[in-house]
């Protein structure tokens, strides 16, 4: 018998805290497989976010520095200015990077700090609740949403690839998903190739993952899957946002 | 050699000189020449400077470049230094070192760009969320600064914790001779937390997030054991003319300077008047008030502001003395010749007071 699959050791033998159906567990187990295979967990440093990611030191065995919520980018920038030979990431939702952080990481990515966010959209605040991010659907019934997100009241749903792709910084910018097995090898996939990116200099990077968030969307584990395929990925479409090094920039 | 310079570009260099390698910050007058210097300096000595798109992402940046172990520090004036309480309240909870300049302006609000004393209460009293103290020095001139640099990138690293230069808007605009020869770089402390990658040990976190109630009033009597320890052991003080005083002035930073002028006029007509000039205002000099109102009855306090350390000095006399006050808030500057007459009126109201005492 051979082992074709095992779980990282890099994973903590902790139980997550995240609710059933969640997509964070997915994602903190794709980075630290990730960060395995590429060798790099003496090198790794991540910043995690206010938010539901905000625990993941107790699952990650990396160093990890928690910020101030939206913080990410700018505490990150100031790390990888002491350590440009680390990889230096950090992870961030939506209400984290598309509100309160917007202009820490719009500007770092604008720098062209050489450092990769990972940008988890599920759409809501998860953590406080369920209320509305910047990227909430319209029409989506959040808790201060109660009859559907308006936009003549509270705008529209965020797309960060796209605004971050005009940023002569960026280097490069992916939407994925995590939904269903082959989204999550893709996931996989594009995290390998901003890390790459980094380590190669290139600058800036940020995969944005398309997160389930069954609790707060109010549907089974299954459905929110089946949600991110008929309809969030709709307004938020799936792909690279932008690659300098194959000169895509949609 | 002595160098004609102004006290934010002088400030600039006695940090590169302290081992700063590290600068992040924004725009804001009256403290601008001192961005600039960095922006030309840090590059020439290897270091690295950014202008940030905030304040916030300054400080956030200042807390990155800690953790990964390098003397960082940032700048701004009052409105921009309120911005920059959410992460100095961070490195004080993660117990990361960082020097943080203010040179104060008229407030509040958007205020005025003028010298001004009104932070004192912001800087003093933790200024942002939760438990905590930063150190706060106040130099009061252009050459102390070569002093206090050194000094509060070392506190910084010997305690782990933030570190606030208080200056103003007169201290950083203005020239003076300056002469680095005497500057001492702090020596570089072990740093056994710093995130540099885990090889060839455990990995290492760095967070105030801390659930458990119970843990977290532990890390939070931890760090007030820290601050005790500050108060027993860093309080700063100058004095002047203080030894035959019958009435002692309590001014800091310009503001001592502005106090010096009036007590030399004021001696030349024969009124017995010193000056305590507190250089750390946290921790306050307490023992060294207490000690002077076992002869002296009456303290003056000067402050560029309506009236913000008087309360320390109040908490520090405890009843005892009787505690005068003449504050200019607002950015205004008075001239020493205007504190004297102000300082002489209540020295003959209580010498006055005295007499009628003793009849």
């Amino acid at each position: 018998m051979k082992t074709i699959h095992s779980r990282t050791r890099l994973l903590k033998e902790a139980h997550f805290h995240y609710c059933p159906g969640c997509g964070h567990g997915i994602i903190n187990r794709l980075l630290m497989e990730v960060i395995e295979e590429m060798d790099l967990q003496e090198s790794a440093i991540c910043v995690a976010p206010a938010g539901c990611g905000m625990l993941l030191y107790n699952y990650f065995e990396i160093d990890v520095i928690e910020s101030a919520h939206g913080r990410g980018a700018a505490v990150a920038t100031g790390i990888k200015r002491v350590l440009p030979q680390n990889l230096v990431f950090s992870y961030q939702g939506d209400g984290d990077l598309a509100a309160i952080g917007t202009a820490e990481g719009f500007h770092a990515a604008n720098r062209g700090e050489n450092i990769t966010v990972i940008f988890v959209n599920n759409g809501v605040y998860g953590m406080t609740g369920g209320q509305m991010a910047p990227t909430t659907l319209l029409d989506q019934v959040t808790t201060t949403t109660p009859t559907g997100r308006n936009s003549d009241l509270a705008g529209h749903p965020v797309r960060i690839c796209e605004v971050f792709a005009t940023l002569d910084g960026a280097c490069y910018l992916e939407r994925v998903a995590v939904n269903k097995p082959a989204a999550v090898v893709k996931a996989k996939r594009a995290i390998t190739k901003a890390f790459q990116r980094q380590l190669d200099g290139r600058g800036f990077s940020l995969v944005e993952i398309l997160s389930p968030c069954p609790v707060n969307w109010k549907m089974t584990p299954h459905d929110a899957c089946a949600w991110i395929d008929e309809v969030v990925s709709k307004r938020f479409p799936l792909g690279v946002a932008k690659d300098v090094e194959d000169g895509s920039c949609s | 050699m002595k160098r004609l310079m102004s006290g934010n570009a002088t400030l600039g260099e006695a940090a590169v000189l302290s081992g700063c390698t590290h600068y992040f910050g924004y725009p804001i007058t009256p403290q601008n020449e001192l961005t600039e210097y960095m922006a030309k300096r840090m590059p020439e000595t290897g270091g690295v400077f950014i202008q940030s798109e905030s304040e916030i992402a300054a400080i956030n940046m200042v807390l990155g470049a800690a953790a990964a172990g390098a003397r960082a520090m940032t700048s701004s004036s009052g409105p921009g230094i309120s911005l920059k309480q959410e992460g100095i309240s961070y490195l004080a909870a993660d117990e990361l070192p960082a020097v943080i300049v203010n040179m104060v302006r008229g407030g509040p609000g958007m205020g005025n760009i003028s010298a001004s004393q009104s932070d004192y209460f912001q800087a003093t009293r933790g200024g942002g969320h939760g438990d905590y103290r930063t150190l706060v020095l106040a130099p009061g001139s252009v050459q102390e600064l070569t002093e206090v640099m050194p000094l509060a990138f070392d506190l910084a690293d010997k305690y782990r914790n933030p570190v606030v230069v208080l200056g103003d808007g007169m201290l950083g605009q203005m020239m003076e001779p300056v002469d680095f020869s005497g500057l001492k770089r702090p020596p570089d402390y072990e740093k056994d937390y710093i995130l540099t990658g885990a090889k060839d040990r455990p990995p290492r976190k760095i967070h105030s997030l801390i659930f458990d109630t119970k843990l977290q009033e532990d890390h939070n009597w931890k760090l007030h054991r820290k601050f005790q320890l500050i108060e027993q052991n860093e309080v700063r003080h100058e004095t002047y003319l203080a030894d035959d005083a019958e009435m002692i002035v309590v001014a800091y930073g310009i503001g001592a300077r502005i106090a010096k002028g009036a007590i030399k006029r004021l001696r030349q007509e024969g009124l017995k008047v010193g000056l305590l000039r507190p250089v750390t205002l946290w921790p306050f000099p307490v023992e060294m008030l207490q000690g002077m109102a076992k002869t002296v009855n009456d303290f003056f306090v000067f402050e560029m502001s309506a009236g913000q350390m008087i309360e320390d000095v109040k908490l520090a006399l405890g009843g005892r003395g009787r505690v005068h006050f003449y504050g200019r808030p607002g950015g205004v500057i008075p001239m020493p010749v205007e504190l004297s007459r102000i300082i002489a009126r209540h020295y003959y109201q209580a010498q006055a007071r005295g007499r009628k005492k003793q009849r």
